[in-house]
């Protein structure tokens, strides 16, 4: 009985390559590289700043994700889009090195980063922004943001932070769960744009949050995009999704089964949206 | 109202031993997450350090209040670095049965060495006798050990607010997985807080020592109390910790004044009390629960 399940899966997900495959073939075609690296970055010369490849992970006998394989160049926002349950948490838990039952490898500019602990890799560069955001109730806002150690010259200073934030400017001594959860967003990315990360993994951003805060986040993501930060955004809001990336990955069961730039991913919006029931 | 007066002191000095090892619970709980059923017996140790040092080697009780720390913080390094450290990765179960087993090795070791009946210790000379503040006599070494627990207490509190170790810490407590997400060794910290932890309470051992019976199951009953403690106070709760140390200290001082039939009972019934109305304890966060 599995054995049929797991036999009709790879027969789906051969489907959904062949699929894709022919996407990125008329993408070329159209010629719509606008942006350089958007249509076909899997083929890219240069390392990327993030590459996941063939990456599985399980919880215990379950199975989450199956070769899931996804890059991020630097200055580009590449988002994962997929149902509830999919697998997108455990896949930027797994290249934060917290979710430990994987296979494959994950490799920041270029260079694998193999079994290393969560902390050397948020000091190699990864900043994760955790769907609940992960903020510290007994530390103010301010410890907030100096908890994590610098770790690149291209941190944003303090002033900088409140400068772009000033709420959180104005509540620097209140506890950091006293904030409400637009400012506890803006809090959570800011803290890694403090530390320098080069590549900011967001797991939900937009989620809960009113459409003033979220165009605010959009237009956040647009400023550290142009700053050559790579983004890989977990959203569940397509609009928004659409509104600040360059390529798209739609995840179904742990796998990816459409690799999409954002041009082919408006033009697809309604038939996608029922395909992964959202 | 006199003798009302006295209790209280007698209570807030009791209460400075819990407050004192509560914390030391508290910080080896928030990083570790290891549930420390030793610290009873670290107490004990820390008693009968003092005791042995002043019976084998005439230091007294102003040195032991020094090195019995030291010694306890060596002792709690190698706990940690030879046993602990192993069993970190499981189910936070086996750390705690395994301070349970190390409990039974420690109180039967000091059996074995220093007989089950009390060893001696005095109140340090200028410590003794009693003050009389209006018309009610106070013991002074209770004044002293009440005053010492609280400016330990007020210390341990500046360092976790006002230092770069402590805010590592507190992030650590709330969830060390993301604070190592956030670029910080917290495995670094691991051992100086488990070390730190343990000689909290050789500290409160040695600050008992003068004034209770030092024998092996010293720390036997204490560390019942200690976990009503924590959980009055909130698991993890650095503040939740000294504040319920003094409250129990005094409830226990009233019960056994008033009620002494029902002097521990009055603890674990003030427990229940505060975990209906409080789930997660006075200071612990909703989440914990
Ligand atoms: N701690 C866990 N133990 C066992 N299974 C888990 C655990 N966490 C997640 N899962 C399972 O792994 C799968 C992927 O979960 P994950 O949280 O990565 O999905 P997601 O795409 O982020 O979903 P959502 O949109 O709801 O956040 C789900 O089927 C989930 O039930
Ligand atoms: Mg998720």
């Amino acid at each position: 009985m599995s054995e049929r399940m797991s036999e009709r899966t790879d027969e789906q997900s051969a489907e959904r390559t062949a699929e894709w495959t022919a996407e990125r073939a008329s993408d070329a075609a159209g010629g719509q590289a606008a942006t350089a690296p958007s249509g076909q970055p899997a083929d890219d010369a240069g390392p990327a700043l993030l590459s996941v490849t063939d990456l599985s992970a399980w919880y215990g006998e379950a199975r989450v994700l199956t070769d899931v394989s996804v890059t991020v160049a630097p200055g580009e926002v590449a988002t994962l889009v997929g149902r509830n349950g999919a697998g997108k948490t455990t896949l930027l838990r797994s290249v934060m090195g917290l979710h430990k039952q994987v296979k494959g490898a994950v490799a920041l500019d270029g260079r694998d980063l193999g079994r290393r602990s969560p902390d050397a890799r948020a000091r190699a560069g990864i900043g994760w922004v955790p769907d609940d955001r992960g903020i510290y109730a007994s530390l103010s806002v301010e410890e907030n943001l100096l908890l994590p150690p610098v770790v690149h010259d291209s941190a944003w200073s303090m002033e900088k932070v409140y400068d772009h934030f000033p709420v959180l400017a104005e509540r620097r001594d209140f506890p950091g769960t006293k904030l409400s959860g637009g400012e506890q967003q803006m809090l959570a990315m800011a803290r890694v744009l403090r530390m320098g990360s080069r590549l900011l993994l967001l797991d939900e951003p937009s989620e809960g949050l009113a459409p003033v805060i979220v165009q605010r986040i959009g237009e956040i993501i647009r400023e550290i995009k142009a700053q050559g930060v790579g983004v890989l955004l977990v959203e569940q809001n397509v609009t928004f999704a659409r509104s600040v990336a360059d390529r798209h990955y739609l995840l179904a069961q742990g796998q990816v089964v459409e690799h999409l730039s954002n041009d082919a991913f408006a033009a697809r919006e309604s038939e996608l949206l029922t395909h992964l029931g959202m | 109202m006199s003798e009302f007066i006295q209790y209280t002191l007698q209570g807030l000095a009791a209460g400075g031993f819990y407050a004192l090892s509560a914390l030391g619970l508290a910080v080896i709980f928030g990083v570790l997450g290891v549930v420390n059923f030793s610290h009873g017996a670290c107490y004990m140790l820390g008693a009968v350090i003092a005791a042995v040092l002043l019976a084998e080697l005439s230091l007294g009780f102003w040195v032991a209040l020094v090195v019995v720390p030291v010694v306890m913080f060596g002792f709690g390094v190698l706990m940690e670095r030879l046993l602990v450290q192993w069993l970190l990765a499981l189910d936070p179960l086996y750390n705690f049965l395994l301070t349970f087993g190390l409990t039974l090795i420690l109180v039967e070791a000091v059996k074995l060495r220093y007989g089950v009946s009390g060893l001696p210790y005095e109140i340090p000379a200028g410590l003794g006798g009693q003050v009389t503040v209006g018309s009610v006599n106070l013991s002074v070494y209770a004044i002293f050990a009440c005053v010492f627990s609280v400016v330990v207490c007020i210390a341990v509190g500046l360092l976790m607010t006002r230092t770069r170790i402590g805010m590592i810490v507190r992030a650590a407590t709330e969830d060390a997985g993301r604070t190592r997400a956030l670029g910080i060794n917290v495995g670094r910290w691991v051992t100086p807080v488990f070390g730190f932890g343990i000689a909290l309470a050789g500290l409160a051992g040695v600050l008992a020592a003068p004034t209770r019976a030092i024998t092996a199951e010293m720390g036997s009953n204490f560390i019942i109390i200690l976990f009503a403690v924590v959980v009055i106070g909130g698991l993890g709760s650095i503040l939740g910790a000294v504040v319920a140390g003094f409250l129990v200290g005094l409830v226990e001082a009233y019960g056994v004044a008033y009620a002494p039939a029902y002097a521990q009972i009055v603890i674990f019934v003030l427990m229940a009390a505060v975990i209906l109305v409080r789930p997660s304890g006075l200071f612990g966060r909703e989440e914990v629960a």
